[in-house]
């Protein structure tokens, strides 16, 4: 379909599923998470300024480069990994094509 | 004991319209916050965000918008409650609320406002699973006084200014300090940066970077800390202090257990007045909830508006309320 790209998403279950998200209507991970009703708070409205929508990238996808504050916000989260990510800084675009991506626990 | 009219548990930006609100009614406010500034997220999370969606500001600076909240709401004279955080909530006979502070502080007010926004600002805390067992034992959020410290050893965890610069200030007061951050690089102001670099090249203090504390341990009080390397494994430390700095984010906090309905984080209220299940208390902005909700400060300046009304007649409830505006009347303090 014109403007889907499919992500599968693991939960902190560890159950994955694969998902649709639009890449038209100008979301990011944090907000396509939220869309399905996985339990990601998304506190600061994707400001990359809370951290609670940090997911560890588990596939190859060349993504934007992390910004500074991007950066900042993940020295001060927890359990972070060399592929972790905040959510609401990763557009859905069609790059995101096939895209595999984590849960980070909850804090 | 502080009395009011209407007291308000947040100062952010609702919290402090509600005073302008209020004020127009000639009612008079107290606010409570937790934090040490009026300005709840917007001056501790994003002051120098520009915020796009307050009518009339084709875009505003987060921090300015408190400043001219501030500006506006100065001739109705609010209180202020300020670093404290409302704890515990009585009723009284005559139907009055009593409100204390976690420091002692107590309000008295027939009305109660919640506009807590996303709840009470605390600490980070590791995801450490024995850390609360070690809180004042050992562990501290927050350093209030650096001789505390003195001829201790003391690690600090965390990247950012806090954790740069009580590794700074505390190199030369405790006996061994230790900062542990996730990375190599460290996103605090330069000059912090280089000084703390400097003090581990002179052995002043140890850098431990691209590691995480995992573990602490001790008897009755900390003793050691378990640290992660990235590349070199376990390295158990001995410490007397742990101090992780990472940041402020919102809870709850003690409302949740003030008997209100709660639903995902949120307290429940009527569209009508923005009232709670319990008379006498609303909520009002990010904290609340109602099918609709759009968490917005132009939608929780319209909640407090439509609320004061309530709460006017809950305050006077034999006198009558007339509707007029601010271009008739001025804001007539």
């Amino acid at each position: 379909m014109d403007n889907i790209v499919n992500i599968t998403v693991i939960d902190r279950n560890g159950e994955r599923q694969v998902l649709e998200a639009p890449t038209d209507m100008n979301m990011n991970l944090m907000e396509f998470f939220k869309s399905y009703e996985y339990d990601v708070e998304g506190t600061c409205g994707g400001m990359a300024l809370c951290s609670t929508c940090q997911c560890y990238v588990k596939s190859e996808h060349e993504l934007p480069e992390m910004s500074d504050d991007e950066e900042a916000m993940l020295d001060q989260a927890f359990n972070v990994e060399d592929d972790s990510r905040l959510g609401c800084q990763i557009p859905i675009t069609e790059a995101l094509d096939g895209l595999v991506v984590e849960l980070a626990p909850a804090f | 004991m502080i009395q009011t009219d209407m007291l308000i548990i947040g100062a952010g930006p609702v919290g402090l319209f509600t005073v302008f609100e209020a004020g127009l009614l000639k009612l008079k406010c107290h606010l409570i916050d937790s934090l040490p500034m009026p300005g709840g997220q917007l001056a501790e999370i994003y002051p120098k965000k520009p915020i796009y969606d307050i009518p009339g500001y084709p875009s505003v600076l987060a921090g300015d918008l408190v400043d001219n909240l501030m500006e506006q709401i100065k001739p109705f004279q609010p209180g202020f409650t300020l670093g404290e955080t409302a704890t515990y909530i009585e009723r009284l006979k005559d139907g009055n609320f009593v409100v204390t502070t976690n420091k002692g502080t107590e309000h008295k007010a027939p009305v109660l406002v919640i506009a807590g926004g996303l709840g009470v600002f605390e600490p980070r805390k590791p995801p450490i699973p024995n850390i609360i067992d070690f809180e004042d034992k050992g562990v501290e959020y927050i350093i209030k006084d650096p001789e505390f410290y003195r001829h201790k050893k003391v690690v600090i965890a965390g990247g950012g200014d806090s954790a740069l610069d009580w590794t700074i200030l505390l190199a030369d007061i405790a006996d061994e300090v230790s900062l542990v951050h996730r990375r190599k690089e460290f996103r605090g102001a330069l000059d912090s940066v280089e000084k703390v670099i400097s003090l581990h090249k002179k052995k002043k203090i140890q850098l431990i970077t691209e590691a995480q504390v995992v573990g602490i341990r001790g008897d009755e009080h900390l003793s050691e800390v378990l640290i992660k390397h990235k590349t070199e494994g376990d390295i158990i430390k001995r410490a007397d202090h742990f101090v992780p700095l990472f940041g402020l984010a919102p809870k709850l906090g003690p409302l949740a257990n003030w008997g209100l309905e709660i639903e995902k984080n949120a307290i429940k209220v009527d569209t009508f007045d923005y009232q709670t299940n319990i008379e006498g208390i609303f909520a009002v902005g990010d904290i609340n909830t109602y099918p609709g909700k759009l968490k917005l400060i132009l939608c929780g300046f319209h909640e407090a508006t439509l609320m004061c009304q309530t709460a006017y007649k809950i305050i006077h409830p034999n006198k009558k309320l007339s509707f007029k505006y601010t271009t008739v009347t001025g804001i007539d303090r």
